[in-house]
């Protein structure tokens, strides 16, 4: 029996960066919003608690605050001729759950992706012929860098990012990044003070003719009020960020910047520890009802809105559109149906240097606070007489001194024994990492659909993930590790280490909760799923939020992209869609 | 129903007009009380302390896995949700994957653990008469070094490299996590690398590059030190 609720003007899935920015600029605008999110409600004080916040076995290693396997997981393989299982732990990847998302437990690096990113196909056959990308699935996002500014900059102020701005207007800033697009301002606050691992790195790329700037951190360097008027605290440099939440109000998130204005609307309502089966679409396909939830008494609700905005993680927002009929699924053999396509990662390597006379006090750090090196991200560089297109960010951000999950030591150490301990107590202050974190191609093959077999804890099927590196971004992850290799030589020490990234992906190690596409934008229909503002081109009151909608992925982490595309969507909804609700905001 | 976490059970509600907080809302983590095994029998913690201090010797760097109370911690977290993998994907069909898919096992923590306990006790009882804890340490060694390579035919189809990687992953957790879940005795693990553990605020030591961290470790539970300084 499902209960049928009162109507609803906007029902929200998932109460995370997206949902929560979304729900703050529509209850702004006067409309009745309710959120439901499958998880539980996350308080700083109770759930990020000061005096037991630091628990790495809990957080880190039983990860408590993240989306369990048993509510639902993926299964994956590597290439569409293998038989698809189901990821029974996650590891490469850890995603969200309860209200704050994934949001809650990140590092904080804060990018803007750059216009030759947004315009990547044009770009790249203008620079270098059609051909160069023949072999992957490249696609424009339909938007400029100079449309997305104003959407970044309100982000970033929401967010109190901690960075140095590398172009203001046109203007190079000495001590930022000198390949960024211009920005109108300067970040709202100074780069966090910087730790000993970042510091010799920073000069060794220096003395190469490298330009090394500090990351953008939305760690707080110093205490800020944001827009909304929410106070957040200085960041203490404690070293449990990213895994945990952050007990000091020092990390963005929707917590520490929008909940406790939102919370308090009387037109805004949150439903947790529910979980949305399907957006329920009227006869015809082409506009939705409202949807269909289940709470934790297993009751099920149907809750009629005019609107419906999926702003779950991206790989749940593709699957809930596969679940309810939104679009049609993407089939690698002909080509044809947009929801899955795209599917992008991250491909990242490290390098570790060993030194016997270095104390980096590796427990002294903050999620996001480091040096990174642009030079060879994205477009920065030519690639003229390449073999690959794309790049990396290098980045030396030591997030922790962790025991359980941080002990680097020399190659070939055993992992047990006193030789094994002596190592460990040798490598843990003295060994400095920095890693390349490489763009991710489309590609035919690489893709999201509905497994045939298994099925989550209401019979609803899992999603399947096909995945493996494209040879083009081995070929760049390599060119990146050599450039990482002369900064390893750079920086002396008694040996340093080298770990490549190879193909056949591993779902088992962590690599990257940056997960991208399955709802991809851009300005055809036949080759996207959602329009420049994020709306389904199938069913126009519905919008798909998030990650899921980058056609490929950049070089850097994607959050400060997803809080950018979350204020144009809105931007679209409260300027444009509700003049004549229920109608396209593109014309195909 | 309820949402699957790790510690505690929420239920649905509905939250309008203000931030829902109360205080003594708090969710501390619950402490491992030693003394008895609640999942171990005598014979398998015997096993399993014996293997506990080869992997984490006493030596001049620190006390053994043992003492430090590695398997203390695993019998206690073998009672919980990572023995039962209530919190995993536990659904069939279980078919054998590739290594780029993770374990595919059908058998939790808590019985790999019973079966394969019982399955080196019965090939050392067969090859050498002995228990574990009866070899000399050298012999002890070279039986892990071989079962970690995947050169010791375990009974009842246990996979040694499988097996161990379980028991190194769970000896290390116990070794390196906060006292409070029963391994890490008196932080030993944290001392020895100069690990301030607990500690929130560095802030007075982040410019001072290449130096030393000056203070001693502190747990969830508090540190030594304080009792010094009450008394």
């Amino acid at each position: 029996m499902t209960t049928i609720l009162p109507r609803k003007d906007v029902v929200i899935v998932g109460l995370g960066w997206t949902g929560s920015i979304l729900a703050h600029e529509l209850t702004d605008q006067g409309l009745d919003v309710l959120a439901i999110e499958r998880g539980p409600w996350r308080d700083t004080a109770t759930d990020f608690n000061i005096g037991y916040a630091q628990d790495e076995l809990r957080y880190s290693v039983r990860r408590d605050l993240f989306l369990q396997p048993a509510v639902e997981t993926l299964t994956m393989r590597n290439d569409p001729s293998q038989t698809a299982l189901p990821m029974r732990d996650f590891g490469s990847f850890l995603l969200g759950n309860g209200v704050g998302g994934a949001g809650v437990h990140w590092n904080g690096h804060t990018w803007r992706f750059w216009d030759s990113d947004f315009q990547i196909k044009t770009n790249l056959t203008k620079r270098y012929g059609a051909a160069r990308i023949a072999d992957l699935q490249v696609e424009d996002w339909g938007v400029t860098g100079a449309e997305m500014e104003p959407y970044y900059d309100q982000f970033e102020y929401l967010a109190g990012i901690s960075g140095k701005a590398g172009n203001i207007k046109g203007q190079l800033q000495e001590g930022g990044n000198p390949f960024e697009d211009p920005r109108s301002r300067d970040y709202p606050n100074p780069p966090m003070e910087m730790t000993y691992a970042p510091t010799l790195f920073a000069n060794a790329g220096r003395s190469m003719g490298l330009h090394p700037f500090p990351t953008p951190s939305a760690n707080m360097s110093r205490t800020y009020v944001n827009p909304l008027g929410i106070t957040m605290g200085q960041c203490t440099y404690c070293g449990f960020c990213e895994r945990f939440g952050c007990a000091n109000y020092s990390k963005s998130s929707a917590q520490t910047t929008i909940l406790p204005v939102l919370m308090k609307k009387a037109n805004f309502e949150v439903r947790t520890d529910s979980e949305v089966l399907h957006v329920d679409l009227a006869a015809g396909g082409k506009s939705a009802r409202g949807v269909t939830y289940v709470d934790t008494s297993g009751q099920e609700f149907f809750q009629p809105a005019d609107l419906v905005l999926l702003c779950a993680y991206g790989l749940h927002n593709a699957r809930l559109m596969m679940l309810s009929g939104i679009g049609r699924i993407y089939d690698p053999a002909t080509g044809e149906g947009t929801v899955g396509r795209n599917y992008c990662y991250q491909t990242n390597a490290g390098v570790q240097v060993f030194f016997d006379d270095k104390n980096f006090n590796p427990f002294i750090a903050a999620g996001a606070l480091g040096q990174t090196i642009d030079d060879y991200n994205g477009d920065a560089f030519d690639h003229g007489g390449l073999d690959f297109v794309g790049g990396a960010g290098i980045n030396c951000i030591p997030t922790n001194g962790r025991p359980i999950g941080t002990r680097p030591t020399l190659p070939g150490t055993p992992k047990w024994g006193s030789a094994w301990k002596k190592a460990t107590v040798a490598g843990y202050k003295s060994t400095l990492g920095f890693s390349s974190q490489g763009s991710s191609s489309a590609t035919r093959t690489n893709y999201l659909d509905l497994d045939p077999t298994y099925k989550d804890r209401f019979g609803r099927p899992l999603m399947r993930m096909t995945f493996d590196f494209p040879d083009n971004d081995i070929r760049m992850s390599n060119y990146l590790c050599d450039r990482m290799e002369e900064i390893a030589k750079t920086l002396g020490g008694k040996q340093y280490n080298v770990g490549r990234r190879k193909k056949g992906w591993d779902s088992v190690p962590y690599q990257s909760t940056h997960n991208t596409g399955g709802a991809i934008m851009g300005t055809d229909p036949k080759r996207s799923a959602v329009n420049t503002f994020l709306q389904s081109w199938d069913v126009p009151n519905v919008f798909v939020i998030g990650a899921s909608a980058f056609p490929q992925n950049a070089g850097k982490n994607p959050t400060g992209t997803v809080g950018a595309l979350a204020y144009r969507a809105a931007d679209g909804i409260r300027n444009h869609y509700l003049r004549n609700p229920g109608a396209p905001l593109v014309q195909a | 129903m309820f949402t699957v976490t790790a510690t505690s059970a929420s239920f649905a509600r509905s939250l309008s007009g203000s931030l829902p907080w109360a205080p003594l809302s708090s969710d501390p983590p619950m402490q491992v009380v030693s003394g008895g095994w609640q999942f171990f029998t005598p014979q398998e913690a015997a096993l399993v302390e014996a293997i506990v201090d080869r992997l984490v010797p006493a030596d001049d760097l620190s006390m053994g896995g043992k003492e430090a109370g590695c398997a203390v911690y695993i019998d206690r977290q073998l009672t919980g949700a990572f023995g039962t993998s209530s919190r995993l994907y536990t659904k069939g069909p279980f078919l054998p994957g590739l290594p780029t898919q993770g374990y595919q096992g059908e058998a939790n923590p808590a019985q790999r653990y019973r079966i394969g306990l019982a399955a080196i006790d019965a090939f050392l009882k067969q090859r050498d008469g002995k228990t574990f804890a009866e070899l000399q340490p050298a012999d002890q060694d070279a039986f892990l070094t071989a079962m970690e390579a995947g050169k010791v035919d375990l009974p009842n189809g246990v996979k040694g490299p499988g097996f161990f990687g379980l028991l190194l992953q769970n000896t290390m957790e116990g070794f390196f996590a906060d006292p409070v879940y029963g391994g890490n005795k008196d932080m030993v693990s944290w001392r020895m690398l100069g690990f301030p553990g607990a500690r929130y605020d560095y802030r007075d030591h982040v410019s001072k590059h290449n130096q030393p961290y000056p203070r001693p470790p502190v747990s969830i539970e508090g540190s030594p030190e304080w009792l010094v300084k009450r008394s």
